[in-house]
């Protein structure tokens, strides 16, 4: 295992997780394409040490291709989520402007309702 | 036999790529729709009919070992949970093609196919027998719910349809690392071989492990803290779209706790999962208390009544997942008539807020009926199955009342029953009691009518069904004690998986 993958899992998953907590959802659709290089960095770490391509030689000489089909898959996936996301920020955008995501309405007007009462 | 396994998960699929390239808004579509959904659900009574009787089908798709391929496992537990969410789903279908031609109703063109892709997500998510494939059905149900959510593309579903899709896509993305740390420990992502190879790891990995899938599939299952989303996001959809979504997403990510945690065993989890379990259960239900809008507090209850089924588990006996599977297989079709009524609600009154509904009783008294059954059965009173389902569950918990945890849950599963009732008695005031506000000062309030005769049909079918199931307890009870057997018994699981 290579501390370099390692280290670069590290530093998407760190950088993927703070720009998720952004309220653009710009932001967080680069944060979403970062975690996901992680994940399926880690995938790759996760089988094992580096060999010849999958389809050349005998077992021993190739690489274990279960998780390079899987890591495969999962940015297949995340590919088209990326789209889906961009696709809402652009609606988002020209309902209100910008892509901010919003507070749930309902919750402040129950929160300002409780308050109220207290003051009377 | 082995056919009809596969076809649960095809069919839909095939429809839904039927219904797409069908133009135009004609009963085609509609037609398409239906047939793939019932041949989906038919199969699925089919096949709990053979495994009852004769044992648990395992299907090697393309014949590949189970090291490498995909496996489709029909054990009990499964098939006694597909066909209620398929049966479900085919009322649903038909309440939509109802409410179509309303403001609330979805657009045909994509609701149509995409609930067939949802159908068959959540066929897949109920018969895989390994983790990746698992993750494929999720992706395959949150993807066709996102598009569901907001293809209208209204501000409020915009809004909270971002919390949905952020929350999901991160819980998705952690699934991924977690299938890296369990082939990385084990060198496998089938449940049985996996299960089977975590047993032998240190204690650290193994709970890690099992840490890391609770708060994926919790999130999922929206337990607390881990909700936020959920009551903010159901409510804006269409009805019909947020039955489906009420009865049977959230209950995927519980499915997938029941067969994981058990088959690999973490019972030493069961202390935190029965205080998540409490937390869950009484913010639910205050929660729900504090809303004046029929669909967030039936929303809320959804967070609230998962908390019933993760005490089932979280107990870690037998008796526990008995009551944890009985409470799934009630819950479902309870949790969809409610808000398929939420739906017949809204199409009488124009609006679903509690300040401005009330009368209904005297003028749509079949829908008070409709309203009272699954909301007496979901507060847990007797004879509806919902008393079956908390009975199970609470008597699950004093069997076992010797730890703090366990007392704790009972406590709360104690307290959130009587929550319930008094929201269900909250809706039951304001909207069927009492006038109805005449001056239609909340904005967006619509007057429209859609086919209220299908509508009506397919809700009075759901209440039937669930009536059904308080009858029929006793047989499913007995099912429900075989699954939790096969899964306390991993043994067994494993070999004919892993042969």
């Amino acid at each position: 295992m290579s501390i370099a993958l390692l280290l670069t899992v590290g530093g998407l998953t760190t950088t993927g997780l703070y720009l998720i907590t952004a309220r653009s959802l710009s932001r967080i659709i680069l944060g979403f394409s970062l975690l996901g290089h992680a994940a399926v960095l880690s995938l790759l770490i996760a089988g094992g040490s580096p060999r010849a391509a999958p389809i050349a030689g005998t077992a021993e000489q190739m690489s274990n291709p279960v998780p390079q089909a899987l890591a495969l898959t999962a940015i297949v996936i995340s590919f088209g989520l990326t789209l889906f996301l961009l696709a809402l920020a652009g609606r988002q955008q020209t309902l209100s402007g910008d892509d901010l995501v919003e507070d749930d309405l309902e919750d402040g007007r129950i929160a300002n309702a409780q308050s109220s009462e207290e003051d009377l | 036999m082995s056919t009809l396994v596969a076809t649960t998960v095809i069919a839909p699929l095939l429809c839904a790529a039927g219904g797409l390239a069908v133009r135009g808004n004609t009963p085609a579509r509609d037609g398409i729709t239906i047939v793939g959904l019932l041949t989906a659900a038919a199969s699925a009574v089919a096949l709990l009919v053979d495994v009852a009787n004769n044992g648990s089908r395992v299907v090697r798709v393309g014949d590949w070992s189970p090291e490498l391929g995909i496996v489709l496992v029909a054990d009990l537990f499964a098939t006694l949970v597909l066909p209620v969410a398929l049966i479900i789903i085919v009322v649903v279908e038909i309440f939509a093609i109802g409410q179509r031609r309303t403001a609330w109703g979805a657009n045909p063109e994509l609701a149509g196919p995409l609930l067939c892709v949802l159908t068959a997500g959540v066929s897949l998510a109920f018969l895989t027998g390994d983790l990746f494939t698992l993750f494929v059905a999720f992706e395959m149900i949150l993807v066709s719910s996102y598009v569901l959510l907001t293809h209208q593309g209204q501000r409020d579903q915009i809004r909270s349809g971002m919390t949905y899709v952020v929350m999901n896509l991160l819980a998705s993305t952690l699934f991924l690392f977690g299938l890296a740390l369990i082939y990385a420990a084990t060198g496998t992502v089938n449940i049985a071989l996996a299960s089977e190879r975590i047993a032998e790891l240190p204690d650290g990995v193994r709970l890690g492990i099992g840490a890391w899938f609770l708060v994926v599939f919790g999130t999922k299952a929206a337990l607390f803290p881990l909700f936020s989303w959920l009551p903010d996001s159901y409510p804006t959809a269409p009805t019909t779209i947020t039955a489906v979504f009420a009865g049977l997403l959230t209950k995927v990510g519980v499915y997938a706790m029941i067969r994981f945690h058990n088959l690999a065993g973490m019972d030493e989890l069961g202390p935190i999962m029965l205080l998540l379990a409490a937390a869950t259960m009484i913010v639910g239900a205050v929660g729900a208390l504090a809303q004046r809008d029929v669909k967030r507090i039936l929303s809320f209850h959804i967070v609230s009544q998962i908390g019933y089924m993760l005490m089932g588990l979280g107990l870690f006996t037998e008796v526990g997942t008995t009551a944890a599977i009985l409470f799934l297989v009630h819950h479902m079709p309870v949790k969809t008539v409610l808000f398929l009524v939420g739906g017949l609600i809204e199409n009488e009154q124009g609006t679903s807020t509690l300040a401005y509904t009330g009368g209904l009783a005297t003028k749509r008294p079949l829908i008070a009926a409709f309203f009272s059954i699954p909301a007496l059965s979901l507060a847990g009173l007797p004879p509806f199955s919902g008393f079956v389902a908390k009975f199970a569950v609470i008597r699950a918990g004093i069997a076992e009342a010797s730890s703090i945890p366990v007392m704790v849950a009972v406590v709360a599963a104690v307290g959130a029953g009587a929550l319930t009732l008094l929201s269900m008695t909250k809706i039951w005031l304001g909207v069927f009691w009492g006038e109805q506000d005449p001056t239609p000062t909340e904005p967006g309030r619509i007057q429209a009518a859609g086919n209220r005769r299908a509508m009506v049909v397919a809700t009075g079918l759901a209440v039937l069904g669930t009536v059904a199931i308080s009858f029929s307890a006793g047989t499913l009870f007995d099912l429900s004690q075989r699954a939790a057997a096969e899964l306390n018994a991993p043994r067994t699981y494993i070999e004919m998986v892993g042969s």
